[in-house]
């Protein structure tokens, strides 16, 4: 047998092997029960239009504001480690080394539960809250370090253009290096974002209310209400149908980046 | 404050037993260096000579090691003295021109002057036009400077400078990023801004600009001043063999 015949065979022998695997799977799939506890329309009728208007609403929501809220304090955390006073930066990296070094979940709980016993103080918006604030802190340590690479990435004449004109040092990172380091950053930073969207699954731990239930909670109250799947599997397309365009758009952006370059 | 003391009497430079040390490298080895107002001084010299360092030093971005900076009889290597508003009278060229990409050219010509001058939008406007009008540039107020060639964008670069209605310029060699065909265009700019009176100190590859316009020529090598002069004088009689040696290379 010739080379190239072999291979051919060989692929072949692959792809008939794959088909029969799924066959053998869809055959012995019992589809009716998948459909009735995966797929069930009378299910998801009752789920709507709830799992929209509150569940992804209020994930959304959470999301925007620890992203935003994130995004300010890392601006903050980037300048401290840039800064040329020592214990502004070690402040700086502690706080980004202790908050990215524990699951994002103890952050949480650390500011729904323990925080207001330790320190006796109620945070503004309850239990949610307070989970909030914790996403807040876990985004801050995690794109303070991306912040502060697209700092390092503006080349120093620029620095060196606006100083040479009069412009302080402030107006100087707010003018003309911070604007040319996030642009460089638009990718990572997208991928923070469908990260946070993700975590604010574990808002749960913090305790809500019907009203203040994201996508997922409100997915699994849905589950234990009905005995039925359904729930989750219309929640996890509804994250997909946002996290899709956004890493298209993440990766359109690189592709356009690359090309300027 | 200080910067209120501006004694236009005063030499527009005046370098006294300048120092630049970074770490065990001593690039200036003691530098004194007088520029009267309405002098262009043109330094040369080989690479690592320190004359790109001299030069950067006159507007502090780089600290000096040891010795004194007067602009205009203030002292800026007083820790005192608000640099930012000295900065803002010395207008400085750079050899990668430094244009800042995310504007436009009115929005690179503009945002110093709403910032540092406090002119409104319309007049800092108006005078960002005119600014690109002398450097032969009004027609490309709205474009950005990555559409722009390299002659094209120092010119833009000299305009910048020049909306801060500076008493003097500084150019670090600002024709060595270019193309050969765009040199000419940038030291007609340069020509005609000493013709205006400008004070300019300006380190230079370019020999037919500095004997041409220059009315100082400097020569410097490892962290010396080693010859100084009428530049048609130090350029066809050099005295120091370094000098001879230099200019025997690249004339």
């Amino acid at each position: 047998m010739k080379k190239r015949t072999r291979t051919r065979v060989y692929h072949y022998t692959v792809y008939a092997v794959i088909v029969a695997l799924i066959a053998w799977a869809a055959a012995s799939t019992d589809w009716p029960t998948v459909a009735k506890q995966f797929a069930n329309p009378e299910v998801a009728l009752k789920m709507l239009p709830g799992i929209i208007t509150v569940g992804l609403k209020n994930t959304l929501l959470f999301t925007v504001e620890s992203f935003l809220g994130g995004l300010i304090l890392a601006i903050v955390l980037a300048l401290m480690k840039l800064s040329s006073i020592p214990p502004f930066r070690w402040a700086a990296t502690v706080w980004i080394e202790f908050f990215r070094g524990i699951p994002a979940l103890m952050t949480i709980f650390g500011f729904a539960l323990m925080l207001p016993i330790a320190l006796h103080v109620k945070v503004p918006g309850g239990p949610v809250g307070a989970a909030t604030l914790g996403l807040i802190v876990v985004s801050s340590a995690y794109m303070a370090e991306t912040i502060r690479a697209g700092i390092q990435a503006v080349p120093k004449g620029q620095t060196e253009a606006s100083r040479s004109l009069g412009m302080s040092s402030m107006k100087t990172m707010f003018f003309i290096v911070l604007p040319q380091g996030f642009r460089i950053i638009i990718p990572p930073l997208t991928n923070e974002f469908v990260l946070l969207l993700k975590d604010t699954s574990l808002f749960f731990i913090a305790g809500a209310t019907p009203l203040t239930y994201e996508l997922t909670t409100y997915a699994r109250n849905g589950l234990s209400t009905y005995a039925n799947a359904t729930p989750m599997v219309m929640a996890a397309l509804l994250y997909l149908v946002v996290t899709i365009p956004l890493t298209r758009l993440t990766a359109w952006l690189e592709r356009r980046m690359a090309r300027e370059r | 404050m200080s910067t209120d003391l501006i004694n236009l009497s005063a030499p527009a430079i005046d370098i006294q037993g300048l120092v630049k040390h970074y770490g065990d490298n001593e690039v200036l080895k003691g530098i004194d260096l007088t520029v009267t107002a309405g002098e262009v001084v043109c330094v040369i010299g080989p690479s690592g000579s320190g004359k790109s360092t001299l030069l950067r030093s006159v507007n502090m971005l780089e600290d000096p090691t040891d010795g004194k900076i007067v602009i205009e009889g203030i002292d800026i290597t007083d820790p005192d003295v608000d640099i930012d508003r000295v900065r803002a009278r010395i207008g400085m060229v750079f050899q990668s021109f430094n244009l800042f990409p995310h504007m436009s050219v009115l929005g690179n010509l503009t945002i110093a002057q709403r910032q540092v001058k406090k002119r409104g939008k319309t007049e800092a406007e108006k005078v960002a036009k005119e600014m690109l009008e002398r450097v032969g540039m009004g027609h490309k107020a709205d474009a950005y400077p990555s559409h722009l060639s390299g002659g094209q964008q120092q010119r833009v670069a000299i305009a910048r400078a020049l909306c801060m209605n500076p008493d003097m310029m500084l150019f670090d060699e600002p024709t060595s990023a270019l193309d050969p065909e765009l040199v000419g265009e940038v030291l007609q700019v340069m020509r005609s801004l000493a013709d205006e009176g400008m004070t300019m100190l300006v380190v230079t590859h370019e020999m037919g600009f500095a004997r041409e316009v220059g009315s100082r020529l400097i020569f410097m090598d490892g962290g010396h001043i080693l010859e100084h002069g009428d530049p048609r004088e130090v350029l066809s009689n050099p005295q120091h063999p370094r000098t001879q040696d230099f200019l025997s290379r690249v004339l």
